[in-house]
């Protein structure tokens, strides 16, 4: 994985030291609240209904087990106990005392880690997926590409102060699980007559006005990847709307002006930089790779007898059908760690989890983790032969529910727990489904479902792209959940279609339980998933028996 | 621009002003005395308008103590405590509805 150089250590040594300042100054009433805030929200610090809220980058997804650790020492020195991995591959403490931050801060940083990029209208935390380097689907890591971007990105005079916040995401494999097509800009890295490059979507997003985001380059080189992506954010700058919060990003801006405009001025704009200080040659790109120290993997066969022997266990077997993946090495796979126990908030780990977690990759996985945008956890790198305890000491840890893409694996925002934003709560919501649907016989035979809930219209939770989609809202200081159903987030993304009335907050469950009832009774056989049946047959038949008991 | 003291504020009933501590974010209400207390029941009730624009007018001058600070509605219990009348407002007072991770 990525090892931080000096260069890197000294900026983020220097960016603690430079905070530590202005939290003092702020703190002594030299700085107002006006002046620290934007201050504050550059290091990932928001303040939220109960306390602030630390976000910290966990670029492209992919953790050490020190860096593991240090999260878990963040949670327990500074915190509750716990952490919230989020929709964009980060983490967030909710409890952290201002007074303490730059101690966080420090110690964050002495494991390479810190908040940069998770706040404010600057590029965001470049995500990527979390099978990056392990699938054998993929064409190259992505997550080089995605580091380029980081060094590229991390403090660019020009788009520090953009109209909006922008996220960029990248995937190397035919199965998007990067969410490419909902970001502000996807790259998808495919290889045409031989060379690497990448397919360009641009003005994808969610919030109040979603966007599945359109190509405007079949195929970019790759050693063209940063004077592309400069021209596209130059666009983007120069005529984005800073009137109206609510126009900023650049989905609006290429809806407004059309594809084909954007593209034009884009491909303008390239031209004239396209040969510059931003090409990349393989010297540079060949440096980069450099930092990524590849594991040194055993030579192992597949399917080893220790494997074969454990799936006797039905529960063993169940939860290896259900959260283990082919890898790339013979005789290795990649392991997916369900955050979504039943009654549980997804995406939450303890401490104490999150040490168990990096011990279990320093014995099982070459030390290294990663961070699914689906809010759970991954081992890319196990010895298939390892499978058994690793799950066996999984289960011990809460961590081995055999509920991978199945429908009590929910994405959820913080909702109104926690959230300033929200207009209701995700998580109760959420516990409660589990709670409802967790048979594991039951959930393997509805199979794959996406459900998606967001606490307000800012779609953190991405509901718009849930197979089915829940959003909060509040109607006379009670909560309501609009629905939707058919949206995907994959490489054949779209936005959800709404079913009908929003319904009370004692009703959720009942109804998702009504659409899925639906669905197994009208599919045509159990391999016709739920988001292929509501594509065959549309909204109607859902929408009658989701509302047939009002 | 206008200044928070020359804004207008309607409220249709007993208010109090609330914010969150500089130092740690905890939620505090501002006290009759231009305190603040990380409790309801120590905060001042406003009636009128007139009066919720002066208190919040306190606050906002005392930021280097409490940040964000707006009016919220309540409601007067029997024993003459403020109560909070919405979801939001009940969860400032009372924490998460859920079992926080980690807790016995």
């Amino acid at each position: 994985m990525y090892v931080y150089d000096e260069f890197d250590r000294t900026f983020l040594q220097e960016r603690v030291d430079e905070f530590r300042d202005q939290v003092r100054r702020r703190l002594s009433g030299e700085l107002n609240e006006e002046e620290f805030k934007p201050l504050r929200l550059m290091n990932g610090v928001y303040l939220q209904l109960h306390a602030y809220m630390l976000r910290i980058a966990i670029p492209y997804g992919t953790l050490s087990s020190d860096q593991l650790r240090a999260l878990a020492h963040v949670a327990r020195r500074y915190d509750r106990g716990y952490g919230h991995f989020t929709t964009r591959q980060n983490i967030q403490f909710n409890w952290i005392k201002l007074e303490e931050l730059p101690d966080a801060m420090a110690d964050l940083a002495r494991a390479g880690m810190h908040g940069l990029q998770t706040s404010g209208n600057c590029i965001r935390n470049t995500t990527t997926d979390q099978w990056a380097a392990a699938t054998p689907e993929e064409i190259e890591d992505p997550r080089l590409y995605a580091e380029i971007i980081r060094q590229w990105s991390t403090l660019h005079p020009e788009f520090t102060y953009l109209p909006r916040k922008f996220k960029i995401a990248i995937t190397a494999a035919k199965h998007d699980r990067a969410a490419i097509r909902v970001h502000d800009i996807g790259l998808r890295l495919h290889r045409r007559d031989g060379e690497t490059g990448f397919e360009v979507i641009v003005g994808g997003g969610l919030g109040r006005t979603p966007f599945i985001g359109k190509t405007i380059r079949e195929f970019l080189p790759r050693h063209d990847l940063l004077s592309y992506l400069e021209a596209v954010l130059r666009t983007y700058n120069a005529n984005g709307r800073r009137d109206n919060i609510y126009k900023a990003r650049i989905k609006i801006q290429v809806h407004e002006i059309g594809t084909e405009e954007f593209t034009r001025r884009v491909e303008e704009e390239w031209a004239q930089i396209k040969d510059g200080a931003l090409a990349l040659d393989d010297a540079a790109i060949d440096a980069i790779r450099a930092h990524f120290k590849e594991p040194d993997f055993a030579t192992l066969v597949d399917d080893p007898p220790e494997l074969e022997a454990a799936k006797a266990d039905p529960a063993f077997a169940r939860w290896h059908a259900n959260a283990v993946a082919p890898h790339r090495k013979p005789g290795h796979a990649i392991v997916t760690l369900s955050l979504k126990p039943v009654g549980g908030p997804p995406g939450d780990a303890t401490a104490e989890q999150m040490d168990a977690v990096a011990d279990l990759a320093d014995q099982y996985a070459y030390g290294e983790i990663r961070v699914a945008h689906e809010q759970n956890l991954t081992l890319p790198h196990v010895a298939q032969k390892d499978l058994p305890a690793l799950w066996r000491a999984l289960d011990v840890q809460g961590l081995a529910t055999p509920n991978i893409g199945l429908i009590s694996d929910i994405i959820a925002c913080p909702g109104l727990d926690y959230c300033s934003l929200a207009n209701a709560r995700s998580i109760p919501l959420a516990q409660d489904l589990t709670k409802r649907f967790a048979d594991n016989d039951r959930i393997a035979d509805i199979g794959r479902v996406h459900l998606n809930i967001s606490g307000c219209i800012n779609a953190c939770g991405h509901h718009h792209v849930g197979h089915i989609g829940i959003l909060g809202v509040e109607k006379q200081d009670q909560e309501f959940y609009q629905i939707t159903l058919g949206g995907k987030a994959n490489h054949k993304a779209r936005l959800g279609e709404l079913l009908g009335p929003a319904v009370p907050e004692s009703d959720v469950v009942d109804v998702v339980e009504r659409i899925l009832d639906a669905y197994v009774e009208l599919r045509t056989d159990p391999k016709e998933t739920f988001i292929a049946a509501v594509q065959r047959l549309g909204i109607e038949p859902f929408k009658e028996r989701a509302y047939a008991a009002r | 621009m206008t200044s928070p003291l020359q804004q207008k504020l309607k409220i249709t009933g007993p208010t109090v002003i609330t914010a969150n501590r500089l130092t740690d974010g905890v939620v505090v209400w501002l006290k009759a005395d231009g305190g603040w207390s990380a409790g309801l029941a120590d905060a001042a009730v406003v009636n009128t308008s007139d009066d919720a624009l002066k208190l919040l007018g306190v606050a906002n001058a005392d930021e280097n103590r409490a940040v964000g600070a707006y009016p919220a509605r309540v409601e007067i219990a029997a024993d003459g405590t403020p109560r909070p009348v919405n979801l939001r407002e009940r969860i400032r007072v009372g924490g998460p509805t859920i079992a926080l991770p980690g807790a016995a």
